[in-house]
């Protein structure tokens, strides 16, 4: 069985171990989270599994994301939050939250991410290195937090201001089983595109010239991703707004056990950030804070400097010209 | 004839940078394009393969490569760009897998007859007992002589290299030599481009001379390379020497 089968079925069993976890702990604690009484399970299967499975469709939906940009892009440091698609996807869902057409926002979420995924292929696609990229990628994602800024300065109802901010930094608190089924099948067609596209992914490790000729329809493959990653990171923002460096985080810590090779890191990496991101709220709940920590900004703490350091390695390994 | 080329010009930025080349390689042959940096060589190899816009008339295996698909050139001509990229530390076998992707194979996915190809590619470069090492585990030559494998594992009739010689020690410059002429002799035909002079005109059933997009001399090495025509391409008179069975060039 090849390294990378090993890691998801690995990945399968954490992510299940999570899962039941996250029934079991939080600020409530549970003797049984299976028990019959009323009280029980409304918590548990009204509050905590529709939060964690929220969680993990949209941790998968992000560390696929990230797998596959990374592998379009050939740069490590690729991924829906850093790429501006995070932040185009708060736009639209923000834009359809202050206009009052809340029942578009997913749509909305869904078409900014596809607009900012085509600039940054375009603009990134002949990048030289690392940074390069990542810089475009800081342009969008501040063009988009001003223009989610515009939105709610000119937004009609002033009222409803402090709910969108705090939406935009990210959580799956009090999300339903609607959530999850909604990101889960953005989720769903995403990972259909882009796992039509693994075969391109594998080409492209020899550089885009080369890949060209040994037969892939780069075009194609292209397309393939940008879409995917569209859907995933439109479903995942609309339903648990901005979340980032999941989809650095997974592809990383899943190489070091399934390899290198772009195609076979796309299933671990899914598996990888649905698991993180279930732990992860499994944690600020438990965080004994007034106010809970919102995952959003958990993420960004961790993985801020964690993105940091993975770009300092590169810039000393010469990585980055 | 494999490859046929009928004045074939390119222009790049609005310059002329492949003046009306034309240039046959048939079944079994290894032509060299020789010539100074920037004499287009690289843009008439990119023509040639249907890659880069270009005026005249080229056959690719009898078809158009203008009018081909990604995939449908890939079974005609493998092609080894100037500087060949590894972006991922991949394993050499399965950066010599990618290869066999124009045959619907993937590096985790072989069958039968793609496993062969890889591992007959592997041989003919010396790089068997190296196939499980990562790509950012081995030294310059192996990695030059992997992409060179992964390149032969494509099993297309033409094999067009951009410089493969690049960058090698003398030892590792004459291997490639030898995986060229064994390719050869197995009815492969060969165009590739080369500052090294003596291993072109040692491996080499013709050369093409290049200056400024024009072909300066074609023919059997020792024929080609006058000394005038040396002088004429890089300004520096040189000649040729038989030196046992091998080739030097020397420039005064």
């Amino acid at each position: 069985m090849s390294a990378s089968r090993i890691t998801s079925l690995g990945l399968i069993g954490l992510s299940f171990v999570a899962l039941v976890a996250a029934l079991w702990l939080g600020p409530t604690p549970l003797a049984d989270p299976f028990a019959a009484d009323e009280a029980t399970r409304t918590i548990v299967w009204e509050i905590r599994f529709p939060r964690a499975l929220t969680a993990w469709t949209v941790g998968a939906a992000l560390g696929l994301s990230g797998a596959a940009l990374q592998g379009l892009l050939r740069n490590p440091l690729a991924d829906s939050g850093v790429l501006g698609l995070s932040g185009f996807a708060a736009l639209g869902a923000v834009l359809a939250f202050a206009f009052g057409f809340a029942v578009l926002a997913p749509a909305m979420a869904l078409l900014f991410a596809l607009i900012a995924a085509i600039a940054v292929t375009a603009l990134g696609w002949r990048a030289r290195g690392p940074a390069s990229l990542a810089l475009i990628g800081v342009g969008l994602s501040s063009l988009a937090g001003g223009l989610i800024a515009l939105a709610l300065n000119l937004a009609p109802n002033p009222g409803a201001l402090a709910d969108l901010v705090n939406w935009t930094l990210g959580s799956v608190e009090a999300r339903s089983m609607q959530d999850a089924m909604l990101a889960g099948g953005f989720l769903i067609v995403g990972a259909a595109l882009i796992f039509f596209a693994a075969r391109g992914l594998q080409a492209l490790t020899l550089g885009e010239e080369a890949a060209a000729a040994i037969g892939a329809n780069l075009r194609r493959t292209r397309l393939l991703v940008v879409l995917g990653a569209a859907a995933c990171t439109g479903g995942a923002t609309a339903v648990a707004g901005i979340i980032g460096f999941v989809g650095i985080a997974a592809p990383h810590l899943v190489r070091a056990l399934a390899g290198h090779d772009p195609a076979r890191l796309l299933l671990p990496s899914a598996l990888a950030g649905g698991a993180l991101l279930v732990c992860a709220d499994i944690a600020v709940r438990l965080l004994p804070t007034d106010t809970e920590l919102k995952l959003g900004v958990a993420a960004a703490l961790i993985g801020g400097p964690v993105f940091a350091l993975i770009a300092a390695r590169l810039a000393a390994r010469g990585g980055d010209a | 004839m494999t490859l046929s080329l009928s004045n074939v010009s390119v222009e790049l930025g609005g310059s002329r940078v492949v003046d009306g080349v034309s240039l046959d390689v048939g079944a079994g042959e290894i032509v060299a394009l020789l010539g100074p940096n920037g004499a287009g060589k690289t843009s008439l190899m990119r023509a040639a393969l249907g890659v880069l816009a270009c005026y005249g008339l080229i056959a690719l295996g009898g078809a158009d490569p203008r009018k081909l698909n990604a995939r449908q050139r890939a079974l005609r001509a493998a092609y080894l760009p100037q500087r060949p990229q590894s972006i991922w530390p991949v394993s050499v076998e399965s950066l010599v897998a990618l290869g066999r992707f124009a045959y619907g194979a993937a590096p985790d996915r072989l069958s039968p007859p793609d496993q062969v190809a890889v591992d007959a590619a592997l041989e003919m470069c010396a790089l068997t007992a190296l196939r499980a090492r990562g790509m950012d585990q081995i030294s310059g030559g192996e990695k030059a002589r992997a992409h060179l494998a992964r390149a032969l594992a494509q099993q297309a009739p033409l094999l067009v290299l951009d410089e493969p010689t690049a960058g090698l020690d003398p030892a590792q410059a004459l291997s490639v030599g030898d995986v060229l002429r064994a390719h050869a002799a197995n009815g492969g035909a060969v165009l590739f481009s080369t500052h090294d002079i003596a291993l072109a005109a040692s491996i080499s059933d013709r050369v093409v001379l290049l200056r400024a997009g024009k072909v300066l001399a074609e023919g059997p090495p020792l024929e080609a390379l006058s000394s005038d025509a040396l002088a004429a391409a890089f300004g520096r008179r040189g000649r040729l020497e038989r030196v046992g069975k091998a080739i030097a060039a020397v420039f005064e």
